[in-house]
């Protein structure tokens, strides 16, 4: 075995990639945020379909986008090696159980679970569709695009559909609450000076970031019924 | 038969140079031909098999705890002192011997003594190397404190962890040579017997604690460090498994014990609440600096401390002692807390209990000085007892806390039988009749880092390097004896558990040889130990299967042999018609109710050999000579 | 002031490593509410004895929450319900009258069950044989003040070094982990001057060791720091990760 291979193979190795997949995601999570916000522009979803054009022929954006699958992979992946680890590390468990630690930190595996199927859920709803649906086109300045604002209206119209949009984010904060500090706390960034900042930041972000992407199946459901 | 100490010759300060100049070597290509037992992990024990291990010989460690690292010497709170000077105020090496051979009451050998003081300073580099966290200065030197008996600031801390921080060095040490195939380490085993072959010690008889098995294990010598034997009196603040097995069997098989009736009682303990204490916890003598301790004048008196006035309350220490007060040493302060209670003076539900008041302390410090200087102490005591000592007094009460006797060793720590070694608490050679404080655990430390390492080459070098097989007569007969006594005590099948025997004894010898003994209540305690030891055997209920994990096995056997060893105690205290440190015959005192020592005809250490079944054993005395100090009375007035 | 309680005690027995083992209930009175909780055992088992039944097998040595051997989940809590103490330490003025306390043993692989709530926690003591020391022989080291510490880092490693090794950080954690004890002592060894030397080696040997242990992974959930008798910190994580990966990734290949 290679010395990486050791590395990354040993508890903390695992650990670490779960880390930097999971930081990574976050950062994803903000771009996506950015981008969807568009859909609640007043202009009939122009900017949202450029923004979208966009995305979908620059080459840059593509291997992006191909790490970002991979990483969702990665972390998908080591989460169930970790569980199964984590399993076989007590073969038998407890009559009572420990409650001394935050709900969401004991039930990673859980949430994480919760908000894969709704990753499935939402490609197969709006990057499938797109990509191989039949999308109708609108044209933009000139240039015939795929018309993705029409396909997420018609999506968000749909009330349960929204709703389990909603509920997703709720359990995507739960994630990311313990996620967030989580991820720098396994890269060794502990330190009195720093932590309580990293701590109130993670929480945040778990709040704000869900809180902003469950909105907009609100705003548009609401659109779509009045 | 006459005891040879085998100090060397020549003047004090140079006898340790000269013997080790003098004294064999091993050659190092021929150590490891040559294998060490080791039976004990604590200070003592465990730096004594890193260290052997790291000269290169094959070392064998056993335990019986589940891991080296739970050796009682964890639990020392206070320090170890060292005769290094760090702080100027004019300690030196002979100033550390002169107050361990005065603190010891005059009744220890000179030369290991000033040993322990010459070696203390080592110690302290050694641990430091090794990682072990003592308090420091902000300018990044070591910090020192004073400690009761010395009048310079010798003693090395780790908040009040020490005992743990030195042990985890010694064990991180002793892990090393693990890991290096050196030492082979046998956890949850219990030495049962030790096998003696043409005079020799050349191996033990363990019993493995998880199987039940019974296993012989041979070697070219045989070192025990296997601590105090405290838990005679039922109740101490031993760990619960400290015994005096090891070390009583390989009495029973010709190691003489010395001094076993000097014992001594720490007086500030948590008193005991009730039949179901287990055992009893210290808390730092340095409470004694700030608390005063006070009785009611009045006998039977059921008033709340609060609700006592002032002018009825005795605070007999400051009374009889005017000068030393409420800082007397460790035997004075617990013999006068047994009398205010022996005249129904006593605090508490049980009435066997003094205050210790912070009030005054408080009042004129504040609260918060209080609270720094002892906070952890406070929050244990009320964690303990369920009271809130910032608000109402204390309780307290003294406790046997150390044994300053044990196997009789000569200066290389050899015991009678050639080839066995006994170090730390096990032996009997540095503390006298009263151990310091802050000594234990400078001496486990001594004997296992820098004396045995030198002196049990000495020896060794004699040696062929042929080990005895474990198949010679002498292992299967002792393997065969450990078995039937095992089986015995399944056998009897009675109507008493173990604990219920042990307590019982505890209480004979707390009555009649705790802090204060006479003739007429030990010869009564001698008879009782007797009958009682005679109903242990035909009376004891011990239940299981011997091939297995079995506790109960393990309790048996151990109270089995403190009810032999108590006899031994009473024989001892009753010969020694004299008073002296942890000693204190009430027929020998002076006219203001101090220890009084009669050097003329007892300033020799007792040396008691084994004669066989309920046979007596025969005394052997080893005069003690004082070249170097001049003994002196001791007066707190 | 003194109370006397009664309770339901539900304890796990099993004979041996193979035996399954399950629990038995124990009703027990007048207990004294100035008993530690190994005193209120100590009493069943007594009880236990002069019925003719085996006593409950448990570790325990000095009772005073230092040696690290007492080992009881009491009631889902390693230790039991109070914060910052060993099971011995714990007294049954904390339990209220008429309670049921349900009494476990650690559990994880690396900590097999020997009997009743006796485990083997043997797998610590190979992980510090894996590194857990400073490699210095006996004598011929440098005088003690010789290597100034500031008082900051001593005391900081003091905080660490005060680990028991009792384990109870391994019982909470979901996971069966042990680096919180792993991560005491490389971390008490890692910030002061003796232990630098080696604090590469030390860092991948012990993670190896603790790894072919069987112990699970962080998740960071922070219950092992939580029910800490001595209340270690998970900085001490965080400082072991950065040392395991500094090593890995600077130090030389061996």
């Amino acid at each position: 075995m290679s010395w990486l291979h050791t590395t990354m193979n040993s508890t903390l190795g695992k650990k670490v990639l779960m880390a930097l997949t999971g930081l990574f995601l976050i950062l994803f999570l903000v771009i996506h945020l950015l981008g969807n916000l568009q859909l609640l522009l007043p202009d009939q979803g122009a900017a949202f379909n450029i923004y979208a054009h966009n995305m979908a022929s620059n080459p840059l954006i593509r291997v992006v986008s191909i790490l970002n699958f991979a990483f969702i992979l990665t972390h998908v992946v080591y989460s169930i090696v970790l569980t199964r680890l984590n399993k076989n590390a007590r073969p038998v468990g407890y009559a009572v159980p420990n409650k001394k630690s935050a709900w969401a930190s004991r039930n990673m595996g859980i949430l994480g679970t919760i908000i894969l199927l709704f990753i499935i859920i939402h490609l197969k709803g709006f990057w499938y569709e797109l990509k191989f649906g039949k999308v109708p086109f609108v044209e933009i300045d000139g240039i015939m695009m795929k018309n993705g604002f029409a396909l997420v209206q018609a999506a968000y119209s749909n009330p349960i559909y929204s709703l389990i949009y909603v509920i997703a984010m709720v359990f995507l904060g739960f994630h990311l609450s313990h996620g967030f500090q989580s991820a720098f706390q396994t890269l060794g960034l502990n330190h009195n000076k720093y932590t309580t900042f990293i701590k109130k930041t993670g929480l945040a972000f778990s709040i704000l970031i869900p809180g902003l992407f469950a909105m907009i199946p609100i705003i548009m459901y609401l659109k779509s019924i009045t | 038969m006459i005891l040879d100490a085998k100090v060397p010759a020549g003047d004090l300060a140079d006898k340790w140079k000269n013997h080790k100049f003098n004294v064999k070597l091993v050659n190092p290509a021929n150590k490891r031909k040559y294998e060490v037992i080791v039976v004990g992990t604590g200070l003592a024990g465990a730096s004594a098999a890193a260290s052997l291990a790291e000269l290169g010989y094959n070392v064998k460690a056993f335990c019986f705890q589940d891991s080296p690292r739970r050796a009682h010497s964890i639990a020392a709170q206070g320090g170890i002192n060292a005769a290094k000077n760090y702080q100027n105020d004019g300690d030196s090496v002979f100033r550390l011997f002169y107050d361990t051979i005065k603190g010891g009451d005059y009744r220890s050998r000179e030369a290991n003594v000033y040993r322990l003081a010459e070696v203390s300073v080592n110690i302290i580099d050694q641990c430091v190397a090794q990682g072990v966290p003592f308090a420091r200065e902000y300018g990044g030197l070591l910090a020192n404190r004073s400690f009761g008996g010395a009048q310079v600031s010798r003693t090395f801390y780790a908040r009040g962890q020490t005992g743990q921080q030195l042990l985890l060095g010694a064990y991180s040490a002793l892990s090393r040579q693990i890991n290096t195939g050196k030492v082979e380490m046998h956890s949850r085993k219990e030495m049962l017997d030790l096998v003696v072959v043409d005079g020799q010690a050349r191996g033990i008889i363990v019993r493995d604690l998880v199987t039940g098995e019974i296993s012989s294990h041979s070697a070219h010598a045989v070192i025990l460090a296997t601590g105090g034997y405290g838990n005679v009196f039922y109740l101490s603040t031993n760990a619960m498994g400290s015994n005096v097995t090891a070390a009583w069997r390989a009495h029973k098989k010709g190691a003489f014990f010395a001094n076993p009736c000097y014992t001594q009682i720490h007086p500030t303990c948590i008193p005991v609440s009730g039949t179901h204490q287990s055992k009893l916890t210290l808390m730092s003598e340095s409470l004694r600096n700030d608390g005063r301790v006070w009785v009611p004048k009045k006998e039977g008196d059921t008033r709340k401390p609060k609700d006592i006035p002032e002018n009825e309350r005795d605070y007999y220490l400051e009374r009889k002692y005017p000068s030393f007060g409420n800082l007397v040493p460790r035997d004075v302060a617990s013999r006068n807390a047994k009398y205010a209670c022996d005249e129904g003076r006593g605090v508490g539900s049980t009435k066997l209990a003094v205050y210790l008041d912070f009030a005054d302390a408080i009042k004129r410090d504040g609260k918060d000085t209080i609270a720094a200087k002892y906070g952890n102490l406070f929050d244990m005591y009320q964690q303990i007892t369920g009271e809130n000592p910032y608000e109402t007094p204390m309780r307290i009460f003294p406790a046997v806390h150390y044994t300053m006797g044990g196997l009789w060793v000569d200066y290389n720590l050899m015991t009678s039988v050639p080839g066995l070694y006994a170090l730390g608490e096990a032996n009997f050679s540095d503390h006298g009749a009263n151990r310091l404080g802050a000594s234990a655990l400078m001496q486990g430390l001594a004997d296992g880092y820098f004396v045995v390492p030198y002196t049990i080459g000495d020896y060794l070098a004699r040696m062929p390097y042929d080990k005895i097989g474990t198949d010679h007569p002498a292992f299967k007969e002792a393997e065969h004896q450990v078995k039937e006594k095992i089986s015995q005590l399944l056998s009897i099948n009675g109507s008493k558990t173990v604990d219920q025997f042990h307590r019982e004894l505890g209480l004979i010898m707390w009555d009649n040889c705790g802090m204060s003994r006479n003739a007429e209540g030990l010869k009564e305690a001698k008879t009782k130990i007797k009958s009682l030891r005679d109903d242990f055997w035909q009376n004891v209920k011990v239940l299981g299967e011997a091939g297995q994990m079995n506790q109960s096995i393990e309790k048996a056997g151990r109270v089995a042999d403190f009810l032999e060893l108590g006899e031994l105690m009473i024989d001892d205290a009753l010969d020694r018609n004299e008073s002296c440190g942890g000693h204190f015959r009430e027929e020998y005192q002076t006219e203001e109710g101090e220890a009084k020592r009669n050097d003329e005809q007892y300033s020799y250490v007792a040396a008691w050999e084994y004669k066989g079944k309920d046979q007596a054993e025969s005394l052997h005395k080893e005069q003690l000579e004082f070249q170097n100090v001049k003994l002196t009375q001791r007066s707190y007035k | 002031m003194e109370e006397k309680r009664n309770y339901t005690l539900k304890i796990w027995r099993q004979k041996d490593a193979n035996d399954k083992g399950g629990f038995v209930t124990y009703p027990l009175n007048d207990i004294s509410t100035d008993m530690s909780f190994l005193e209120m055992i100590d009493v069943l088992n007594e009880k236990l004895i002069a019925d003719g039944q085996e006593p409950v097998h448990f570790d325990h040595d000095c009772r005073e929450g230092i040696c690290g051997m007492c080992s009881m989940v009491i009631n889902g809590k390693p230790h039991g319900p109070k914060d910052a103490i060993t099971t011995c330490q714990l007294h049954m003025r904390s339990f209220d009258h008429g309670v049921t306390i349900t009494v476990e043993p650690w559990r994880a692989k690396a900590f097999p069950v020997i009997r009743d709530l006796v485990v083997d926690r043997t797998s610590f003591d190979r992980i510090i044989q894996a590194g857990g020391y400073v490699s210095v022989n006996t004598g011929g080291v440098p005088d003690a003040n010789e290597i100034p510490i500031p008082k900051k880092i001593a005391d900081d490693a003091f905080d660490a070094a005060t680990c028991i090794g009792c384990g109870a950080c391994v019982a909470a954690c979901k996971n069966a982990s042990a680096m919180l004890f792993v991560s005491a002592k490389i971390s008490q060894l890692a910030m002061l001057p003796q232990g630098k030397v080696e604090r590469a080696s030390r860092a991948e040997d012990m993670i190896a060791q603790m790894d072919e242990e069987g112990f699970g992974a962080c998740t960071n959930t922070g219950a092992c720091s939580a029910v800490c008798p001595k209340e270690i910190s998970l900085e001490h994580i965080a400082r072991m990760n950065r040392e395991y990966f500094t090593a890995k990734f600077t130090a030389k290949k061996s």
